[in-house]
Protein backbone atom coordinates (compact mmCIF):
# COMPACT_ATOMS: atom_id res chain seq x y z
CA UNK A 1 0.00 0.00 0.00
CA UNK A 2 0.98 3.66 -1.03
CA UNK A 3 -0.05 6.93 -0.65
CA UNK A 4 0.28 8.78 -3.20
CA UNK A 5 0.65 12.93 -3.38
CA UNK A 6 0.66 14.80 -6.09
CA UNK A 7 1.06 18.67 -6.15
CA UNK A 8 -0.33 20.41 -9.20
CA UNK A 9 -1.49 23.60 -10.79
CA UNK A 10 -5.08 24.57 -9.93
CA UNK A 11 -6.14 25.35 -13.34
CA UNK A 12 -4.85 21.56 -14.34
CA UNK A 13 -7.29 20.00 -11.27
CA UNK A 14 -9.90 19.45 -13.43
CA UNK A 15 -7.50 17.48 -15.95
CA UNK A 16 -6.43 15.53 -13.39
CA UNK A 17 -9.56 14.27 -12.03
CA UNK A 18 -10.18 13.43 -15.52
CA UNK A 19 -7.11 10.91 -16.15
CA UNK A 20 -7.56 9.37 -12.37
CA UNK A 21 -11.22 8.92 -13.36
CA UNK A 22 -10.39 6.98 -16.81
CA UNK A 23 -7.63 5.26 -14.78
CA UNK A 24 -9.78 3.90 -12.72
CA UNK A 25 -8.99 5.31 -9.51
CA UNK A 26 -11.95 6.01 -8.08
CA UNK A 27 -10.70 6.85 -4.28
CA UNK A 28 -8.90 10.50 -3.45
CA UNK A 29 -9.19 13.68 -1.47
CA UNK A 30 -7.53 16.97 -2.85
CA UNK A 31 -7.08 20.51 -0.49
CA UNK A 32 -5.88 23.65 -1.79
CA UNK A 33 -2.59 24.35 -0.68
CA UNK A 34 -0.17 27.08 -0.93
CA UNK A 35 3.45 26.27 -1.93
CA UNK A 36 7.00 26.97 -3.24
CA UNK A 37 8.84 24.60 -5.72
CA UNK A 38 11.62 26.63 -7.80
CA UNK A 39 9.45 28.69 -9.96
CA UNK A 40 9.90 32.34 -10.87
CA UNK A 41 7.79 34.94 -8.81
CA UNK A 42 4.95 36.58 -10.07
CA UNK A 43 5.60 40.09 -9.30
CA UNK A 44 2.05 41.90 -8.44
CA UNK A 45 1.22 45.94 -7.35
CA UNK A 46 -0.84 47.48 -5.19
CA UNK A 47 -1.26 51.11 -5.15
CA UNK A 48 2.66 51.27 -5.50
CA UNK A 49 3.56 48.66 -2.94
CA UNK A 50 5.51 46.18 -5.53
CA UNK A 51 5.69 42.56 -4.30
CA UNK A 52 6.96 39.19 -5.19
CA UNK A 53 4.32 36.35 -4.57
CA UNK A 54 7.01 33.36 -3.33
CA UNK A 55 4.14 31.09 -2.80
CA UNK A 56 1.78 29.90 -5.67
CA UNK A 57 -1.65 28.15 -5.48
CA UNK A 58 -2.11 24.55 -6.01
CA UNK A 59 -4.25 21.52 -5.63
CA UNK A 60 -3.04 18.87 -2.83
CA UNK A 61 -4.19 15.21 -4.42
CA UNK A 62 -3.71 12.46 -1.67
CA UNK A 63 -4.52 9.12 -3.25
CA UNK A 64 -3.82 6.31 -1.04
CA UNK A 65 -3.66 2.52 -3.60
CA UNK A 66 -2.91 -0.50 -3.36
CA UNK A 67 0.77 -1.63 -4.54
CA UNK A 68 -1.20 -2.68 -8.39
CA UNK A 69 -2.61 0.93 -8.49
CA UNK A 70 0.76 2.96 -7.76
CA UNK A 71 2.03 2.85 -11.31
CA UNK A 72 -1.11 3.90 -12.72
CA UNK A 73 -2.14 6.26 -10.10
CA UNK A 74 1.13 8.23 -10.88
CA UNK A 75 1.26 7.80 -14.48
CA UNK A 76 -2.48 9.71 -14.17
CA UNK A 77 -1.58 12.60 -11.85
CA UNK A 78 1.43 13.55 -14.19
CA UNK A 79 -0.16 13.18 -17.51
CA UNK A 80 -3.47 15.46 -16.24
CA UNK A 81 -0.95 17.86 -14.61
CA UNK A 82 1.85 18.54 -17.38
CA UNK A 83 1.74 21.44 -19.35
CA UNK A 84 5.64 21.30 -19.88
CA UNK A 85 6.10 24.67 -18.18
CA UNK A 86 7.95 25.44 -14.93
CA UNK A 87 5.70 25.04 -11.94
CA UNK A 88 3.77 21.95 -12.94
CA UNK A 89 3.90 20.43 -9.73
CA UNK A 90 5.37 17.55 -7.87
CA UNK A 91 3.94 13.70 -7.33
CA UNK A 92 5.26 11.76 -4.22
CA UNK A 93 5.10 8.43 -3.14
CA UNK A 94 4.60 7.00 0.45
CA UNK A 95 4.69 3.88 1.92
CA UNK A 96 1.58 3.52 4.08
CA UNK A 97 1.38 1.12 7.38
CA UNK A 98 -2.83 0.75 7.87
CA UNK A 99 -5.77 1.95 5.95
CA UNK A 100 -9.42 1.17 7.43
CA UNK A 101 -13.00 1.76 5.71
CA UNK A 102 -14.81 3.31 8.89
CA UNK A 103 -18.11 2.09 7.44
CA UNK A 104 -17.39 -1.64 7.56
CA UNK A 105 -14.05 -2.21 9.51
CA UNK A 106 -12.37 -3.63 6.39
CA UNK A 107 -8.59 -2.98 6.39
CA UNK A 108 -5.75 -2.71 4.31
CA UNK A 109 -6.06 -3.59 0.94
CA UNK A 110 -9.39 -4.08 1.22
CA UNK A 111 -9.47 -0.20 2.97
CA UNK A 112 -8.24 1.50 -0.33
CA UNK A 113 -10.02 -0.96 -2.82
CA UNK A 114 -13.23 0.53 -3.71
CA UNK A 115 -16.14 -1.97 -3.37
CA UNK A 116 -18.50 -2.73 -6.56
CA UNK A 117 -21.91 -1.29 -6.84
CA UNK B 1 -35.25 85.70 -11.52
CA UNK B 2 -33.67 84.04 -7.79
CA UNK B 3 -35.62 85.25 -4.78
CA UNK B 4 -32.20 84.47 -3.06
CA UNK B 5 -29.32 88.02 -3.33
CA UNK B 6 -26.64 87.12 -4.85
CA UNK B 7 -27.84 83.28 -6.43
CA UNK B 8 -26.98 83.34 -10.05
CA UNK B 9 -30.09 82.51 -11.72
CA UNK B 10 -31.03 79.76 -14.27
CA UNK B 11 -30.99 79.96 -17.85
CA UNK B 12 -34.39 81.34 -19.62
CA UNK B 13 -36.16 78.01 -20.35
CA UNK B 14 -34.71 76.42 -17.80
CA UNK B 15 -36.87 74.38 -15.01
CA UNK B 16 -35.25 73.69 -11.68
CA UNK B 17 -37.46 71.12 -10.48
CA UNK B 18 -36.19 69.40 -13.67
CA UNK B 19 -33.09 70.19 -13.07
CA UNK B 20 -32.93 68.99 -10.11
CA UNK B 21 -34.28 65.75 -10.81
CA UNK B 22 -31.91 64.84 -14.08
CA UNK B 23 -28.71 65.41 -11.68
CA UNK B 24 -30.01 62.78 -9.40
CA UNK B 25 -31.25 60.98 -12.25
CA UNK B 26 -27.68 60.77 -14.04
CA UNK B 27 -25.65 60.31 -11.01
CA UNK B 28 -28.38 56.87 -10.33
CA UNK B 29 -27.16 55.89 -14.13
CA UNK B 30 -23.46 56.35 -13.37
CA UNK B 31 -23.61 54.10 -10.62
CA UNK B 32 -25.05 51.40 -12.83
CA UNK B 33 -21.70 50.30 -14.90
CA UNK B 34 -20.15 49.52 -11.40
CA UNK B 35 -23.13 48.08 -9.98
CA UNK B 36 -22.87 45.99 -13.52
CA UNK B 37 -19.34 45.14 -12.65
CA UNK B 38 -20.18 43.58 -9.72
CA UNK B 39 -23.45 41.82 -11.55
CA UNK B 40 -20.79 40.21 -14.15
CA UNK B 41 -17.75 39.87 -11.03
CA UNK B 42 -19.62 37.42 -9.51
CA UNK B 43 -20.70 35.36 -12.54
CA UNK B 44 -17.37 34.86 -13.27
CA UNK B 45 -14.16 32.36 -12.16
CA UNK B 46 -12.39 34.35 -9.16
CA UNK B 47 -9.21 34.59 -11.17
CA UNK B 48 -11.46 36.76 -13.41
CA UNK B 49 -12.73 38.89 -11.13
CA UNK B 50 -10.66 42.33 -11.49
CA UNK B 51 -10.58 42.01 -14.92
CA UNK B 52 -13.90 41.63 -15.65
CA UNK B 53 -14.95 44.81 -13.10
CA UNK B 54 -12.56 46.28 -14.58
CA UNK B 55 -13.96 46.67 -18.44
CA UNK B 56 -16.82 48.49 -16.74
CA UNK B 57 -14.06 50.88 -14.96
CA UNK B 58 -13.16 50.90 -18.80
CA UNK B 59 -16.36 51.54 -20.20
CA UNK B 60 -16.80 54.38 -18.06
CA UNK B 61 -12.84 55.67 -18.87
CA UNK B 62 -12.65 55.68 -22.43
CA UNK B 63 -16.53 55.92 -23.20
CA UNK B 64 -16.74 59.48 -21.43
CA UNK B 65 -14.32 60.64 -23.65
CA UNK B 66 -15.05 59.60 -26.56
CA UNK B 67 -18.62 60.92 -25.94
CA UNK B 68 -17.39 64.16 -24.93
CA UNK B 69 -15.04 64.27 -28.04
CA UNK B 70 -17.67 63.18 -30.58
CA UNK B 71 -19.89 60.69 -29.56
CA UNK B 72 -22.21 63.04 -28.28
CA UNK B 73 -22.23 65.16 -31.48
CA UNK B 74 -22.57 62.54 -33.36
CA UNK B 75 -25.38 61.13 -31.65
CA UNK B 76 -27.26 64.34 -30.85
CA UNK B 77 -26.46 67.05 -33.36
CA UNK B 78 -29.13 67.90 -35.68
CA UNK B 79 -31.80 65.26 -37.66
CA UNK B 80 -29.39 63.78 -40.23
CA UNK B 81 -31.27 60.32 -41.19
CA UNK B 82 -28.45 58.28 -40.43
CA UNK B 83 -26.19 60.18 -38.21
CA UNK B 84 -25.85 63.65 -36.85
CA UNK B 85 -23.59 66.22 -37.18
CA UNK B 86 -19.96 67.50 -35.57
CA UNK B 87 -21.31 70.77 -34.12
CA UNK B 88 -21.31 69.63 -30.55
CA UNK B 89 -17.81 67.78 -30.66
CA UNK B 90 -15.49 68.56 -27.98
CA UNK B 91 -18.25 70.00 -26.31
CA UNK B 92 -19.06 73.11 -29.18
CA UNK B 93 -22.31 74.68 -27.68
CA UNK B 94 -22.54 72.81 -24.99
CA UNK B 95 -24.11 74.92 -22.01
CA UNK B 96 -26.42 76.33 -19.41
CA UNK B 97 -28.36 76.90 -22.29
CA UNK B 98 -31.39 74.59 -22.32
CA UNK B 99 -31.83 71.53 -24.44
CA UNK B 100 -33.95 71.54 -27.64
CA UNK B 101 -37.06 70.18 -26.09
CA UNK B 102 -36.16 70.17 -22.67
CA UNK B 103 -36.49 72.47 -19.72
CA UNK B 104 -32.85 71.07 -19.04
CA UNK B 105 -29.12 72.93 -19.56
CA UNK B 106 -27.43 70.76 -22.30
CA UNK B 107 -24.85 70.33 -19.85
CA UNK B 108 -26.96 68.08 -17.85
CA UNK B 109 -28.56 65.95 -21.13
CA UNK B 110 -24.72 65.60 -22.18
CA UNK B 111 -24.16 63.91 -19.13
CA UNK B 112 -27.02 62.13 -18.43
CA UNK B 113 -26.64 60.62 -22.02
CA UNK B 114 -23.20 60.05 -21.53
CA UNK B 115 -23.83 57.90 -18.73
CA UNK B 116 -25.86 55.57 -20.96
CA UNK B 117 -23.03 55.08 -23.34
CA UNK B 118 -20.90 53.96 -20.35
CA UNK B 119 -23.10 51.64 -19.68
CA UNK B 120 -24.05 50.03 -22.87
CA UNK B 121 -20.18 49.91 -23.45
CA UNK B 122 -19.67 47.72 -20.13
CA UNK B 123 -22.77 45.59 -21.01
CA UNK B 124 -21.17 44.24 -24.07
CA UNK B 125 -17.70 43.30 -21.83
CA UNK B 126 -19.79 40.55 -21.00
CA UNK B 127 -19.98 38.82 -24.16
CA UNK B 128 -15.90 38.73 -24.04
CA UNK B 129 -14.97 38.36 -20.08
CA UNK B 130 -12.23 35.55 -19.23
CA UNK B 131 -10.70 35.33 -22.52
CA UNK B 132 -10.20 38.87 -24.33
CA UNK B 133 -7.17 40.82 -23.63
CA UNK B 134 -7.56 44.37 -22.28
CA UNK B 135 -5.71 47.00 -24.61
CA UNK B 136 -7.59 45.19 -27.28
CA UNK B 137 -11.03 45.61 -25.61
CA UNK B 138 -10.03 49.52 -24.82
CA UNK B 139 -9.42 50.51 -28.40
CA UNK B 140 -12.79 48.56 -29.21
CA UNK B 141 -14.88 50.45 -26.73
CA UNK B 142 -13.29 53.58 -27.61
CA UNK B 143 -14.31 52.58 -31.56
CA UNK B 144 -17.85 50.45 -30.58
CA UNK B 145 -18.84 53.84 -28.60
CA UNK B 146 -18.57 55.94 -31.67
CA UNK B 147 -19.03 53.72 -34.31
CA UNK B 148 -22.22 51.75 -33.22
CA UNK B 149 -23.88 53.12 -29.76
CA UNK B 150 -23.76 56.96 -31.38
CA UNK B 151 -25.28 56.11 -34.46
CA UNK B 152 -28.06 54.17 -32.42
CA UNK B 153 -28.65 56.68 -30.08
CA UNK B 154 -29.13 58.94 -33.38
CA UNK B 155 -31.72 56.47 -35.04
CA UNK B 156 -33.76 56.40 -31.65
CA UNK B 157 -33.22 59.55 -29.69
CA UNK B 158 -31.56 62.24 -31.90
CA UNK B 159 -33.86 62.64 -34.42
CA UNK B 160 -32.83 60.08 -36.71
CA UNK B 161 -34.76 57.77 -39.40
CA UNK B 162 -36.37 55.70 -36.68
CA UNK B 163 -37.04 58.21 -34.35
CA UNK B 164 -38.56 60.28 -37.10
CA UNK B 165 -40.16 57.47 -38.79
CA UNK B 166 -42.52 57.10 -35.24
CA UNK B 167 -40.52 54.48 -33.61
CA UNK B 168 -40.91 54.63 -30.11
CA UNK B 169 -38.32 54.21 -27.95
CA UNK B 170 -38.64 55.51 -24.31
CA UNK B 171 -35.27 54.75 -22.30
CA UNK B 172 -33.38 52.88 -24.64
CA UNK B 173 -34.28 49.86 -25.89
CA UNK B 174 -32.85 50.56 -29.54
CA UNK B 175 -29.21 52.07 -28.38
CA UNK B 176 -28.75 50.37 -25.08
CA UNK B 177 -30.42 47.07 -25.34
CA UNK B 178 -30.73 45.56 -28.65
CA UNK B 179 -27.55 47.76 -29.36
CA UNK B 180 -25.54 45.72 -26.51
CA UNK B 181 -27.30 42.45 -26.85
CA UNK B 182 -26.69 41.59 -30.40
CA UNK B 183 -23.60 43.06 -30.70
CA UNK B 184 -22.19 40.25 -27.30
CA UNK B 185 -23.61 37.85 -30.01
CA UNK B 186 -21.04 39.15 -32.52
CA UNK B 187 -18.55 39.78 -30.11
CA UNK B 188 -18.82 36.14 -28.78
CA UNK B 189 -18.60 34.97 -32.21
CA UNK B 190 -15.75 36.70 -33.29
CA UNK B 191 -13.50 36.29 -29.82
CA UNK B 192 -14.14 32.57 -29.97
CA UNK B 193 -15.53 30.31 -27.13
CA UNK B 194 -13.18 30.36 -23.33
CA UNK B 195 -11.03 27.34 -23.84
CA UNK B 196 -12.80 24.85 -21.11
CA UNK B 197 -15.98 26.21 -22.52
CA UNK B 198 -17.97 22.81 -22.56
CA UNK B 199 -15.82 20.85 -21.00
CA UNK B 200 -15.77 21.99 -17.70
CA UNK B 201 -17.97 23.38 -15.07
CA UNK B 202 -17.49 26.96 -15.38
CA UNK B 203 -19.30 28.68 -12.34
CA UNK B 204 -20.43 31.37 -10.44
CA UNK B 205 -17.74 32.41 -8.28
CA UNK B 206 -20.08 34.43 -5.86
CA UNK B 207 -23.54 34.81 -5.85
CA UNK B 208 -23.61 37.58 -3.56
CA UNK B 209 -21.58 39.58 -5.65
CA UNK B 210 -24.31 38.63 -8.50
CA UNK B 211 -27.41 39.74 -6.08
CA UNK B 212 -25.86 42.85 -5.12
CA UNK B 213 -24.90 43.90 -8.35
CA UNK B 214 -28.87 43.37 -9.51
CA UNK B 215 -30.45 44.74 -6.79
CA UNK B 216 -27.91 48.18 -7.28
CA UNK B 217 -28.90 48.28 -11.16
CA UNK B 218 -32.54 47.94 -11.05
CA UNK B 219 -31.92 51.21 -7.97
CA UNK B 220 -29.88 52.87 -10.71
CA UNK B 221 -32.48 51.90 -13.86
CA UNK B 222 -35.46 54.23 -11.22
CA UNK B 223 -32.67 56.70 -13.15
CA UNK B 224 -32.24 55.46 -16.29
CA UNK B 225 -36.29 55.56 -16.85
CA UNK B 226 -37.04 57.78 -14.99
CA UNK B 227 -35.06 60.08 -15.87
CA UNK B 228 -35.30 60.04 -20.08
CA UNK B 229 -38.54 62.06 -20.25
CA UNK B 230 -36.04 65.04 -18.65
CA UNK B 231 -38.13 65.45 -16.51
CA UNK B 232 -40.61 65.86 -13.88
CA UNK B 233 -43.80 65.46 -15.94
CA UNK B 234 -46.09 62.54 -16.77
CA UNK B 235 -43.76 60.35 -19.01
CA UNK B 236 -41.21 60.31 -16.29
CA UNK B 237 -43.51 59.29 -13.34
CA UNK B 238 -45.37 56.83 -15.21
CA UNK B 239 -41.69 55.36 -16.51
CA UNK B 240 -40.35 55.37 -12.72
CA UNK B 241 -43.33 53.30 -11.39
CA UNK B 242 -43.11 51.13 -14.76
CA UNK B 243 -39.78 49.93 -13.50
CA UNK B 244 -40.79 49.13 -10.01
CA UNK B 245 -43.87 46.93 -11.76
CA UNK B 246 -42.65 45.17 -14.31
CA UNK B 247 -39.09 43.73 -12.93
CA UNK B 248 -41.18 42.48 -10.12
CA UNK B 249 -44.06 40.31 -12.45
CA UNK B 250 -40.53 39.03 -14.39
CA UNK B 251 -39.23 37.92 -10.96
CA UNK B 252 -42.18 35.91 -9.96
CA UNK B 253 -42.82 34.40 -13.30
CA UNK B 254 -39.01 33.45 -12.98
CA UNK B 255 -39.97 31.68 -10.57
CA UNK B 256 -42.16 29.72 -11.54
CA UNK B 257 -40.41 28.93 -14.48
CA UNK B 258 -37.06 27.87 -11.79
CA UNK B 259 -39.75 25.42 -10.08
CA UNK B 260 -41.07 23.96 -13.28
CA UNK B 261 -37.56 23.09 -14.09
CA UNK B 262 -35.68 22.58 -10.91
CA UNK B 263 -37.90 22.68 -8.29
CA UNK B 264 -35.77 25.43 -6.68
CA UNK B 265 -36.17 28.74 -7.01
CA UNK B 266 -32.78 29.95 -7.77
CA UNK B 267 -30.62 33.04 -6.36
CA UNK B 268 -28.74 33.98 -9.81
CA UNK B 269 -31.73 33.21 -11.70
CA UNK B 270 -33.60 36.15 -9.51
CA UNK B 271 -30.67 38.12 -10.32
CA UNK B 272 -31.00 37.85 -13.62
CA UNK B 273 -34.79 38.35 -13.84
CA UNK B 274 -34.01 41.75 -12.10
CA UNK B 275 -32.08 42.78 -15.08
CA UNK B 276 -34.70 41.03 -17.84
CA UNK B 277 -37.74 43.02 -16.20
CA UNK B 278 -35.71 46.03 -16.42
CA UNK B 279 -34.27 45.58 -19.94
CA UNK B 280 -37.98 44.89 -21.13
CA UNK B 281 -39.73 48.18 -19.34
CA UNK B 282 -36.88 50.08 -20.82
CA UNK B 283 -37.90 50.61 -24.06
CA UNK B 284 -41.78 50.96 -23.15
CA UNK B 285 -41.59 52.76 -19.72
CA UNK B 286 -43.24 56.22 -20.72
CA UNK B 287 -45.48 54.23 -23.23
CA UNK B 288 -47.73 51.85 -21.53
CA UNK B 289 -50.48 52.03 -18.39
CA UNK B 290 -49.41 50.31 -15.34
CA UNK B 291 -51.16 47.21 -15.92
CA UNK B 292 -49.71 46.42 -19.27
CA UNK B 293 -46.04 47.02 -17.78
CA UNK B 294 -46.83 44.01 -15.54
CA UNK B 295 -47.91 42.10 -18.60
CA UNK B 296 -44.94 42.92 -19.88
CA UNK B 297 -42.55 42.05 -16.88
CA UNK B 298 -44.28 38.49 -17.20
CA UNK B 299 -44.01 38.07 -20.57
CA UNK B 300 -40.45 39.08 -21.18
CA UNK B 301 -39.02 36.29 -18.54
CA UNK B 302 -40.14 33.45 -21.23
CA UNK B 303 -37.82 34.23 -24.27
CA UNK B 304 -34.80 35.37 -22.58
CA UNK B 305 -35.14 32.17 -19.70
CA UNK B 306 -35.55 30.33 -23.29
CA UNK B 307 -32.66 31.81 -24.35
CA UNK B 308 -30.50 31.18 -21.56
CA UNK B 309 -31.43 27.66 -21.32
CA UNK B 310 -30.93 27.12 -25.14
CA UNK B 311 -27.45 29.12 -25.43
CA UNK B 312 -25.49 26.86 -23.31
CA UNK B 313 -25.92 23.97 -24.80
CA UNK B 314 -24.44 25.57 -28.11
CA UNK B 315 -21.00 25.84 -28.86
CA UNK B 316 -21.35 29.98 -28.59
CA UNK B 317 -19.72 30.85 -25.40
CA UNK B 318 -21.42 34.71 -25.03
CA UNK B 319 -20.41 34.34 -21.42
CA UNK B 320 -22.95 36.46 -19.55
CA UNK B 321 -26.13 35.98 -21.86
CA UNK B 322 -26.10 39.67 -22.78
CA UNK B 323 -28.29 38.20 -25.64
CA UNK B 324 -31.03 36.93 -23.94
CA UNK B 325 -30.93 39.43 -21.00
CA UNK B 326 -30.36 42.20 -22.62
CA UNK B 327 -31.38 41.69 -26.55
CA UNK B 328 -34.47 39.49 -25.99
CA UNK B 329 -35.60 41.51 -23.71
CA UNK B 330 -35.16 44.89 -25.16
CA UNK B 331 -36.40 43.82 -28.29
CA UNK B 332 -39.59 42.23 -26.28
CA UNK B 333 -40.04 45.44 -24.79
CA UNK B 334 -39.78 47.94 -28.30
CA UNK B 335 -42.49 45.20 -30.21
CA UNK B 336 -44.68 45.26 -27.07
CA UNK B 337 -45.27 48.84 -27.74
CA UNK B 338 -46.71 48.31 -31.15
CA UNK B 339 -48.96 46.84 -29.39
CA UNK B 340 -50.23 47.81 -26.27
CA UNK B 341 -49.17 51.82 -26.66
CA UNK B 342 -51.78 54.40 -25.22
CA UNK B 343 -52.55 57.57 -26.12
CA UNK B 344 -54.11 57.92 -23.19
CA UNK B 345 -51.49 57.32 -20.76
CA UNK B 346 -48.36 58.64 -23.15
CA UNK B 347 -49.92 61.43 -24.84
CA UNK B 348 -48.10 60.34 -28.15
CA UNK B 349 -49.49 57.67 -29.55
CA UNK B 350 -51.57 54.17 -29.74
CA UNK B 351 -50.39 50.59 -30.58
CA UNK B 352 -52.36 48.14 -32.53
CA UNK B 353 -54.43 47.34 -29.24
CA UNK B 354 -55.56 50.96 -29.66
CA UNK B 355 -56.58 51.33 -33.48
CA UNK B 356 -53.16 51.92 -34.67
CA UNK B 357 -51.40 48.93 -36.79
CA UNK B 358 -49.27 51.69 -38.19
CA UNK B 359 -47.12 52.29 -34.56
CA UNK B 360 -46.53 48.47 -34.72
CA UNK B 361 -44.67 48.13 -38.11
CA UNK B 362 -42.51 51.38 -36.98
CA UNK B 363 -41.72 49.52 -33.77
CA UNK B 364 -40.91 45.87 -36.06
CA UNK B 365 -38.54 48.27 -38.35
CA UNK B 366 -36.76 49.14 -35.32
CA UNK B 367 -36.86 45.16 -34.42
CA UNK B 368 -34.84 44.16 -37.22
CA UNK B 369 -32.54 47.34 -38.05
CA UNK B 370 -31.20 48.00 -34.63
CA UNK B 371 -30.28 44.50 -34.16
CA UNK B 372 -28.29 43.68 -37.72
CA UNK B 373 -26.53 47.04 -37.51
CA UNK B 374 -25.44 46.21 -33.76
CA UNK B 375 -24.71 42.67 -34.85
CA UNK B 376 -22.63 43.40 -38.68
CA UNK B 377 -21.12 46.67 -36.72
CA UNK B 378 -19.47 45.03 -34.22
CA UNK B 379 -18.31 41.94 -35.79
CA UNK B 380 -16.58 44.06 -38.81
CA UNK B 381 -15.08 46.56 -36.20
CA UNK B 382 -13.43 43.12 -34.04
CA UNK B 383 -12.40 41.76 -37.18
CA UNK B 384 -11.07 44.86 -38.19
CA UNK B 385 -9.12 45.25 -34.52
CA UNK B 386 -8.19 41.36 -34.20
CA UNK B 387 -5.83 41.89 -38.26
CA UNK B 388 -3.52 43.94 -36.07
CA UNK B 389 -3.56 42.72 -32.66
CA UNK B 390 -4.45 39.16 -30.93
CA UNK B 391 -8.13 39.69 -29.43
CA UNK B 392 -7.34 37.02 -27.16
CA UNK B 393 -4.61 35.99 -24.20
CA UNK B 394 -2.88 32.53 -24.76
CA UNK B 395 -4.54 29.73 -23.68
CA UNK B 396 -1.92 29.67 -21.00
CA UNK B 397 -3.06 32.57 -19.69
CA UNK B 398 -6.16 32.47 -19.94
CA UNK B 399 -5.73 29.27 -17.15
CA UNK B 400 -3.62 31.52 -14.91
CA UNK B 401 -6.39 33.97 -14.72
CA UNK B 402 -6.91 37.71 -16.48
CA UNK B 403 -6.51 39.43 -13.25
CA UNK B 404 -2.84 37.98 -12.55
CA UNK B 405 -1.75 38.03 -16.29
CA UNK B 406 -3.47 41.28 -17.79
CA UNK B 407 -3.75 43.51 -14.05
CA UNK B 408 -0.52 41.79 -11.68
CA UNK B 409 -3.14 41.68 -9.13
CA UNK B 410 -5.72 39.52 -7.43
CA UNK B 411 -9.21 40.23 -6.21
CA UNK B 412 -8.34 37.41 -3.13
CA UNK B 413 -4.66 37.86 -2.45
CA UNK B 414 -3.62 36.81 1.22
CA UNK B 415 -0.60 38.34 1.46
CA UNK B 416 1.47 34.87 2.81
CA UNK B 417 4.74 34.36 1.18
CA UNK B 418 4.60 38.08 -0.58
CA UNK B 419 8.10 39.28 -0.19
CA UNK B 420 8.41 43.59 -0.60
CA UNK B 421 10.58 44.55 -3.40
CA UNK B 422 12.02 48.21 -2.58
CA UNK B 423 12.11 49.87 -5.65
CA UNK B 424 15.62 52.03 -4.86
CA UNK B 425 17.75 48.81 -4.30
CA UNK B 426 17.26 47.91 -0.75
CA UNK B 427 17.65 44.73 0.53
CA UNK B 428 14.96 42.71 -1.29
CA UNK B 429 14.41 40.11 1.77
CA UNK B 430 12.07 40.42 4.48
CA UNK B 431 12.50 42.23 7.58
CA UNK B 432 14.65 39.87 9.76
CA UNK B 433 12.87 38.15 12.41
CA UNK B 434 13.26 39.97 15.75
CA UNK B 435 13.63 36.81 17.56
Amino acid sequence: MKLVIGIVRPEQANEVLEALYRAEVRGFSISRVQGHGGELDRVETYRGTTVKMGLSEKVRFEVAVSDDFVETTVEALAEGARTGEVGDGKIFVLPLERAVRIRTGDTDHGAVTPQDK
Amino acid sequence: MSALAGLPAAAAGIDTGDTAWMLVATALVLMMTPALGLFYAGLVRSKNTLNTFMMCVAAIAVATVTWAAVGYSLAFDGDGSIVGGLGNAFLGGVDFAPRAGTAIPELVFFAFQATFCIITVALVSGAVVERMRFGPFLVFAALWSVLVYAVLAHWAFGGGWLQAGGTLDFAGGVPVEMGSGFSALAAALVVGARKDYGRQALLPHNAMYVLLGAGLLWFGWFGFNGGSGFSTGDPSVLAFTNTLLCPACTLVVWFALDLIRGRKVTAIGAATAIVVGCVAITPAGGYVSPGWAMLLGALAALPSYAIIVWRTRTRVDETLDVLAAHGTAGLFGIVFIGFFAQLAWNGTSDGLLYGNAAQLWDQLLAAIAAPAYAFGATYLLLRLIGAFTPLRASGREEAQGMDVVQHGEEAYVTGEGAILVFPDGEPDQPVADPA
